[in-house]
């Protein structure tokens, strides 16, 4: 069995293994890296100082993979194949491959040592360690991942300079009038840019701690951190002393096969020199290990250089660069009022497109970018005013998704050959739009072009998706499905759209769902407010908000489960399920809860279900916040909130997390400060961790948030959408997310929040109001005209001392 | 022909299915948008559950149907075919309303039917 060796274990290590298992690669893996914690997504970096964990940015282990952490290679025994390892047992490979990465470029002037830099996970605990205190930070080097490091700090507080070698910023990227208008953005936040400077020395004091910096002219910036950010040198060291091929200016040398010198060595991602050039992007270094898996299982896969073209929103302005940044011709449009910039370079007969800059505005990036080399597509002037306004037929080999190369093709294959029909099966099947995300738009507009319906329509009768018949429910104020379908839609409806309305008018109107024609469209699970199981008999879930129920009324649901034969369950959501009644029992079972001071826990529902809590501060010696009080609040303000599918919950006392808050559609985390708000969790067929919202939020904050939250979803999701999908889909994400539900930037807080108050206001229990109302209570039986005889087809087997169902075959 | 009192007309709500206990059978009855009353098997051929008349009715092209609540299979209240698995059907028996009652024959049972599962039921007149 043949045993691969990985030395290092970042992004592009991870997407190696990942490939080597997608490729059936049967041998063992084993990956040594000297960070703690396996690979984490590197591009998300910075949102780890607003409150994203480490673990969150973790790449899951591979099953089956054996991981080396706090480890580091320290030689290769080429002879002998094998690795020695710091503190450990050497590591024998019949392949080894290179993915140490690189380490950020400090200077050698004075007092270098007592700077940061900015890679890793324990780069930004340093920072946010040293900026307790302080007022004042520096970054050398206004690049991209100095204006990230800038952004970084300016989060944490610090009134924020930039230093950069160039006359300008981001010199990589944009050209001279590009960086004016850029610096202008960064000048506007509050940031000062020292282009056209450097680093003399960093300044201390007697014992060491830093003041400032100093630049060639004698300037003294002040400063009480400096963060050096002024690129990187691939990690070479173990390549050169075995004696590997490596560049003049670093970088293990690599064929287009990523073999190195020694054919049982390869080297993928930032260390590796490939004809002449280093990378530092995702992209690229992601195609490496692809085809470093693809060689490596026998395929005949080839790096032919990559694209560097870059789109990206730093410190919130857009900045886009592709193709040449020189042409004989260029066109430019500048709006120095609204910060914007754009310039596209054009051949000599002004008919091919070289290559582009954008600042302030990246709409023309997705679409033009592919047609780099290649005839311009429309006039320049309408490129570049319209932007991303003009829709382009992209050819097959235009690259939609520069992070996992996919090109148009491969995404129009995916879309015909494997019947992929939205964008998460998009993303599924061709792993596009999976790093940074900037391409969905791309692959919503391949998707539409290629004619797919992206199951806009409910059903035969309504050519609406679920958002569009809110809107419609909402605005003409209808009342009734009979109203609905006959203005909107056709036919009588079905099983599909009858619910998706009834859930609409809940939502809208919070009537009672047995009222009147609403009865009808009902689910057999609302119509009896109960849940049927597979032999048609039923279970019930009485409220029992947070799991705190007193001695009482747990012996009532024990004696009721009793005296009717109930088989009787504790569920996930710290809950008593109570099965085997049969519909004529429901009212007398749901008569003694209710009497007990029970109400409907909505099991049955496309509703709120439960607040899961651990037990908090209250008991717990760990706990931060009362977290069975919140659970609480949270349960009783929801109740019976009809929603385009279920809604779970849970609170949390403290970050041990007892409650499993992050695998709910909300959930909240109790800190120090206040209370984290985490959204779109799931278990389920597809588990994804909620995302975190918002951060040590007052209760008042937390329950507006979470308001607009569930209402935001409620009025746009698709129907049986949980919110962990309907996050997936929004355009603009969690960003988008923030922006509406906390910036206003829609201007429907205020409705969302009104919306919500109508809903708490008007909440009534569905089975007290049941009991008493003789016309729903009529329906409850087996048969309308023997009401008295039970159901002879519902038959029981004993397992475990309980009831089982028997269905006769 | 035996004719077999089941309930008031009045009973059966415009769109929704009422089960009733007829010489030992269960029938579902279903009331659709137009007045139509239909009666067919309450038994679901594929959970064998008996549970059809606690469906969602609706058209399908027109066809007034019911949906199975448990896995969600349609089939037509005019001749009991599923409409997802054409090779599976449910007995179709006779219904009217009389005086404001409602009226259903399971006495002559239309061929096979009360082999349930499968085979093509024909409706009498």
């Amino acid at each position: 069995m043949r045993k691969i060796v990985v030395a290092g274990y970042g992004p592009a290590a991870h997407r190696l293994v990942e490939a080597l298992l997608e490729r059936d690669f049967d041998g063992t893996i084993t990956v040594i890296g000297e960070e703690p914690r396996p690979a984490y997504d590197r591009v998300a970096l910075t949102s780890y100082l607003d409150g994203v964990s480490a673990e969150e940015l973790s790449y899951p282990v591979p099953p089956g993979v054996v991981t080396r952490l706090n480890s580091r290679v320290t030689g290769i025994d080429r002879r002998a194949r094998r690795v020695t390892v710091e503190g450990g047992e050497p590591e024998p490979y019949d392949v080894l491959v290179l993915a140490t990465g690189s380490r950020p470029f400090v200077p050698p002037v004075p007092g270098a040592g007592h700077a940061h830099v900015y890679r890793t996970i324990d780069d930004l605990d340093a920072i946010r360690a040293a900026a307790e205190g302080a007022t004042d930070g520096v970054v050398v080097g206004g690049g991209l991942l100095g204006l990230e490091a800038a952004d970084a700090l300016r989060g944490l507080g610090l009134r924020t300079h930039i230093v950069e070698m160039s006359p300008w910023l981001m010199p990589r990227q944009v050209d001279e009038g590009g960086g004016a208008v850029l610096k202008g953005h960064i000048e506007a936040l509050g940031l000062s840019v020292h282009a056209g400077s450097g680093v003399q020395e960093i300044v201390t004091d007697g014992r060491g701690k830093v003041t400032g910096l100093r630049t060639p002219d004698g300037t003294l910036v002040e400063a009480q951190i400096v963060v050096f950010s002024a690129g990187v040198r691939p990690r070479d060291e173990l390549a050169r002393e075995c004696g590997l091929a490596v560049g003049e200016r670093g970088g293990v040398v690599v064929d287009s096969a990523m073999r190195t010198s020694d054919p049982h060595i390869y080297a993928v991602g930032e260390c590796a020199l490939h004809d002449g050039m280093v990378y530092g992007l995702a992209g690229p270094c992601f195609t490496m290990a692809e085809v470093a898996a693809e060689r490596i299982t026998g395929g005949g896969a080839a790096f032919g250089g990559a694209d560097l073209s870059t789109k990206l929103k730093l410190l919130g302005v857009e900045v886009a660069q592709f193709g040449a940044m020189e042409g004989a011709l260029d066109v430019t449009y500048m709006d120095p009022v609204g910060g914007v910039y754009k310039k596209l370079f054009i051949s000599d007969d002004a008919t091919t497109l070289l290559g582009g800059i954008c600042v302030g505005d990246a709409s023309p990036y997705g679409t033009l970018r592919s047609y780099v080399g290649k005839p311009l597509p429309a006039p320049p002037a309408d490129l570049l005013f319209a932007g991303g306004g003009v829709q382009l037929d992209l050819p097959d080999d235009a690259q939609v998704c520069s992070c996992n190369n996919v090109s148009a093709g491969a995404v129009r294959a995916a879309i015909h050959d494997q019947g992929c029909a939205d964008v998460p099966g998009v993303k599924a099947c061709t792993r596009a739009g999976t790093t940074c995300g900037s391409c969905v738009p791309m692959l919503k507009q391949l998707l539409e072009k290629a004619g797919v319906d992206t199951g806009k329509g409910l059903c035969e009768h309504f050519a609406h998706s679920r958002a569009e018949l809110f809107d419609i429910v909402r605005v003409r104020g209808i009342r009734t499905f009979s109203q609905l379908i006959a203005e909107h839609g056709e036919g009588r409806g079905c099983d599909v759209c009858k619910p998706a309305v009834a859930s609409i008018l809940a939502s809208l109107h919070n009537g009672h769902v047995l009222e009147g024609e609403n009865a009808a469209l009902q689910d057999t699970n609302d119509h009896f407010l109960a849940n049927i199981q597979k032999n048609g008999t039923y279970s019930v879930v009485p409220r029992i908000p947070g799991g705190e129920i007193t001695p009482g009324k747990l012996i009532v649901i024990g004696e009721v489960a009793r005296d009717f034969g109930l088989y009787t369950k504790i569920t996930g959501g710290q809950r008593i399920d109570l099965f085997g009644a049969r519909v004529d029992q429901l009212p007398e079972i749901w008569r003694r809860l209710v009497d007990a001071g029970f109400e409907s826990g909505h099991a049955y529902g496309k509703a709120l279900r439960t607040v899961k809590s651990c037990v908090g501060s209250a008991w717990c010696r760990y706990g931060v916040q009362d977290s069975v009080g919140m659970a609480i609040a949270l349960e009783l303000r929801y109740r019976g909130l009809r929603s385009p599918h279920k809604l779970k919950s849970a609170v949390s006392g403290c970050a041990r997390e007892c409650a499993e808050a992050r695998s709910k559609d909300f959930g909240v985390i109790a800190t120090e400060q206040g209370w984290n708000l985490y959204v779109g969790g799931n278990g389920g067929f597809k588990p994804r961790h909620a995302d975190l919202l918002a951060a040590d939020l007052t209760g008042e904050e937390l329950i507006r948030t979470i308001d607009r939250f569930l209402m935001f979803y409620i009025r746009t999701a698709d129907r049986l959408q949980r919110t962990s999908a309907w996050l997936e889909s929004l355009d603009g994400g969690l960003g988008y997310l923030r922006s509406v539900i906390m910036d206003d930037s829609l201007g429907i807080c205020a409705d969302l929040d009104a919306h919500m108050e109508r809903h708490v206001a008007t909440y009534a229990d569905e089975w007290r109001a049941t009991l008493e109302d003789p016309d729903k209570l009529g329906r409850f039986v087996s048969f309308v005209n023997a009401p008295g005889v039970p159901d002879p087809s519902i038959v029981f087997a004993t397992e475990r001392d309980q009831i089982k169902p028997v269905v006769m075959s | 022909m035996n004719w077999i009192g089941i309930c008031g007309y009045d009973l059966l709500l415009p769109e929704r299915g009422v089960c009733a206990l007829v010489d030992g059978e269960q029938v579902a009855l279903f009331r659709t948008y137009d007045g139509t009353v239909h009666a067919l098997g309450n038994r679901d051929p594929f959970s064998g559950a008996y549970v059809l008349s606690r469906g969602i009715v609706g058209t399908r092209k027109g066809e007034a149907t019911v949906a199975s609540p448990l896995h969600k299979q349609v089939f037509s209240l005019v001749t009991g075919r599923c409409l997802d698995e054409p090779a599976v059907a449910i007995p179709v028996y006779r219904a009217r309303v009389r005086d404001g009652a409602v009226q259903v024959s399971v006495s002559v049972p239309p061929s096979g039917a009360r082999a349930q599962d499968r085979g093509l039921v024909s409706v009498g007149g």
